[in-house]
């Protein structure tokens, strides 16, 4: 015999009690929506077609990453913080490794500094590609999204033989890094740039101008400076209302105070602004990866530290300390010293932070994740209220929110 | 250049907050769970503390008080990150909310409640975010079993 029907209680409360209005409607969008990338909930009253107001929801995605990692060593999170931000997961390891160095009192080498810094730029590029080949797809622009798509699966490919993995790829490490380049990686790297500047000068001439991309984007989903501020808000939607901040000037970590680059910042705060300060950034962060690759220095990627760092594979083999060191790195994982830290980096969504609390030994006491996402999600309204209900989905993809890292 | 905000900051503080300290280039304040509202105010009004980055806690299980919560600030003017810790009891986990003085508080704040418990007084809008409506407990906390359950939708056996 079947059981009896029982029916699921709503996970999520909405915070409306009944509509404003008489005439007004209250409709569900998401959790998984198909015009929607990201698992995200959005309570909407309508006036007709006009949004009056919105309660959005997230943690769909919610897998306890935070108490995960009070259970496993410093070294075992490298894949987890992969799968936070999974479209750029290389800066969510240099970011983590980042912070719990600052705890050890590491100095990582010269070409893990460069390295690192050019992957990170890599990673935004990526990462801004595919926020940009998703919002133009949500509008249409097909073409655009087939161009930008490619060149991305060039860069995967390309990230996968240097790491063996195409989205998480688990390539920082505490000290230094998973392996260094292979052979030709910089040459295929340039031929990549190369083809990149073909296909975004074609989707600047396919978008721009475009009437109706213009008509979509331009005054939709704006924010103000002083909200953007208030609702904690970093990174590119930030800067789309005028405010250069960028802690890659700002607070320079790795190698970026050797660097040239520009910030690029918006006039208005809507999504117009949004697309072009990302495809400005783009341009940037070619050029500051042309200006690494000239400048990568020969030289170790890790440190030669034993706390962090595990013995050439060897010397495992052969010799009694080496073999106890790889053991004790595994199993106990490495000596952190007692104390917390906040290390922070731009992020293709705004401040990535991680705050790290060490009681002493291979287990964190506590990491919390900054998410910009997470905090983006609680302004999101501000964006959505007053627009159209089509405009939700462009306006939410030119937030870029990802679940992984937003519900952590 | 940040050295002198520090100073600045540490100088015009000092008397509600105690001595701070740096930390990997953050200053670092000690406040009475009392004191944490007139602080923010006076770090976003007098020092430009303008984004309010973070907040959590921290569960130092067997010690009283118990919780340690965590602010993080930013101030794009001074180029400069503050962190302000305050320490609350397991009896009454409850510090002010920031809502009044930043939107950003609204969000992070839930989730700072439905991981830790922590009440902020203030904020209205205190409902499950990262969680759903009726989980009990509060997972973070270090009493709370790693591998404990509790699923909205049953299981088929």
């Amino acid at each position: 015999m079947d059981a009896p029907f029982r029916p699921i209680p709503n996970p999520v409360r909405s915070i409306f009690e009944g509509t404003l209005r008489d005439d007004s409607v209250i409709v569900n969008i998401g959790p998984s929506h198909p015009a929607t990338h990201g698992t995200v909930q959005i309570i909407a009253e309508l006036d007709g077609e006009r949004v009056l107001r919105t309660d959005v929801h997230c943690g769909y995605l919610h897998r306890g990453f935070e108490k995960e990692c009070e259970d496993h060593t410093w070294h075992n999170l490298i894949p987890y913080v992969d799968r936070l931000n999974y479209v750029s997961a290389l800066i969510n390891d240099f970011a983590y490794c980042d912070g719990v160095e600052q705890l050890m009192g590491l100095q990582i080498t010269p070409r893990c500094r460069y390295l690192r810094t050019l992957l990170s730029e890599y990673s935004r590029l990526v990462d801004h590609v595919t926020c940009l080949a998703a919002g133009l797809m949500e509008l249409g622009a097909m073409t655009a999204f087939l161009y930008l798509v490619m060149i991305r699966d060039y860069m995967y490919e390309h990230l996968a033989a240097l790491t063996g993995a195409r989205v998480t790829y688990t390539y920082g490490r505490i000290g230094g890094l998973a392996r260094d380049l292979p052979e030709g990686w910089l040459k295929r790297l340039e031929e990549i740039l190369v083809q990149y500047e073909d296909f975004i000068t074609r989707v600047h001439g396919l978008v721009d101008r475009n009437r109706i991309f213009i008509d979509r984007m331009r005054n939709v989903g704006v924010i103000s400076t002083a909200d953007a501020l208030s609702y904690g808000y970093t990174g590119v939607i930030l800067r789309s209302t005028g405010v250069p901040r960028d802690l890659r000037k700002d607070t320079p970590y790795l190698a970026y105070a050797e660097l040239e680059f520009d910030v690029p910042v918006g006039i208005m705060g809507d999504n117009y602004d949004r697309y072009f300060v990302r495809m400005r950034e783009m341009d940037e962060s070619v050029y500051m990866m042309r200006q690494l690759m000239e400048m990568l220095p020969d030289g170790p990627i890790n440190v030669d530290d034993r706390r962090c760092t595990f013995p050439d594979k060897p010397l495992v083999y052969s010799e009694i300390e080496s073999l106890i060191n790889h053991f004790k790195l595994v199993m106990d994982g490495p000596g952190v010293p007692a104390g917390e830290a906040y290390s922070a980096h731009e992020s293709p969504n705004g401040e990535l932070g991680f705050y790290l609390v060490s009681t002493g030994g291979g287990i964190p006491y506590k990491v919390h994740c900054r998410a910009p996402s997470f905090v983006h999600m609680g302004g999101a309204h501000l964006m959505l209220n007053g627009g159209q209900l089509a405009d939700i989905v462009p306006t939410f993809g030119s937030i870029n929110m990802i679940g992984g890292e937003c519900d952590r | 250049m940040a050295a002198n905000v520090f100073d600045t900051v540490q100088q015009a503080l000092v008397p509600a907050s105690g001595p701070g300290s740096l930390s990997h280039g953050i200053l670092v304040l000690l406040l009475a769970p009392a004191e944490l509202l007139p602080t923010v105010q006076r770090l976003k009004g007098e020092f430009a503390f303008d984004i309010f980055l973070d907040v959590t806690a921290v569960d130092w299980l067997r010690q009283t008080p118990r919780f340690e919560v965590v602010y993080h600030f930013y101030s794009t003017l001074h180029k400069v990150r503050v962190r302000l810790k305050t320490r609350v009891d397991e009896a009454d986990p409850s510090v002010d909310s920031l809502v009044p003085l930043y939107g950003s508080a609204a969000f992070m704040e839930r989730e700072c409640h439905d991981m830790y418990g922590i009440r902020f007084r203030g904020n209205a809008d205190l409902r499950p975010i990262l969680l759903y409506e009726g989980f009990v407990g509060h997972p973070l906390r270090k009493d709370y079993p790693k591998q404990q359950e509790q699923p909205l939708v049953p299981y088929r056996s």
